[in-house]
């Protein structure tokens, strides 16, 4: 057993156990600082598949930005004068049902598949410079459609999340 | 022991993430919750991209698809969390299951 094998067992036990906290626990501020430990996981398992670029992506974006704005949305839909936050479940039964099947039959092929890996060796030179001339070359449309999206995105969020001046918020709230 | 760590183990991983996102989508009455399941998924799906493009021979495609997977998540996040403010000031509740009409 390798100290690669031994880093990649640590980083996915951090993945799949806080992500089993976020699906399970019954707080949902338990469940959103779990989705950080998850975040952070999953970006180590990025740099063991050699994407130092996508990790600090991945740190940068989800957990400075995801998380935030989702840590955001708890505090804003929630009445934080009470401090026990929990959510409710449903179709617990069936649900677990449906994902155990999911997942044995996923996991199962996933073993049974005899994948054909063409290069086994680390490479360990850093991918950002050949990345960003992938974006500038091969995909610079997809590129650009991505910025518009976003620039979209953005508009619309803040016009959707504007409070309407024609019902202010003390009326809206007797509907 | 643990054996060595194969294309296989990435897969396995992802396949485990992908499947507790779609118990979290699936159970929780928050919408949050359901955000944060989606947000799982999509993690899922980049180790998939990520580990094909180490080990199948993509070189650093896989990478560029998955940028734009974290790309439209930002985006999807943003929009949608906006959406669920939207629903809290309309109808002071976030449950998915109690938001079941288009207007008042």
């Amino acid at each position: 057993m390798t100290l690669y094998d031994m880093i990649f067992y640590f980083f996915a036990f951090i993945t799949l156990a806080s992500a089993g906290i976020v699906v399970f626990s019954r707080n949902i501020i338990y469940s959103a600082f779990a989705l950080l430990f998850t975040f952070f996981g999953v970006a180590g398992i990025y740099v063991l598949l050699n994407a130092d670029f996508l990790a600090v992506t991945q740190l940068l974006i989800y957990v400075g930005g995801i998380l935030v704005l989702l840590l955001f949305g708890v505090m804003l839909t929630n009445k934080v004068v009470n401090v026990e936050i929990k959510t409710g479940t449903l179709q617990t039964l069936p649900a677990s049902i449906i994902v155990a099947i999911a997942a044995g039959a996923l996991c199962g092929v996933f073993y049974i598949t005899d994948w054909k890996i063409i290069h086994d060796k680390p490479e360990l030179e850093s991918t950002t410079a050949t990345l960003g001339e992938m974006f500038m070359t091969t995909y610079l449309l997809p590129f650009e459609v991505a910025s518009i999206v976003l620039l979209v995105a953005l508009i619309g969020a803040a016009l959707i999340a504007r409070r309407d001046k024609k019902f202010p918020i003390s009326n809206v709230n007797l509907l | 022991m643990l054996p060595s760590v194969t294309i296989t183990h990435y897969l396995i991983i992802s396949a485990i993430l992908f499947s507790l996102g779609i118990y979290g989508v699936v159970t929780r009455r928050n919408a949050i919750m359901v955000l944060m399941g989606i947000e799982l998924i999509l993690n899922s799906a980049n180790i998939n991209f990520i580990a094909f493009s180490h080990y199948g021979g993509i070189h650093l495609d896989g990478q560029a698809i998955a940028v734009f997977v974290i790309i439209l998540a930002a985006a999807e996040a943003a929009v949608a969390l906006a959406i669920v403010l939207n629903i809290y000031n309309r109808f002071n509740t976030v449950n998915v299951d109690e938001v079941s009409a288009l207007k008042e």
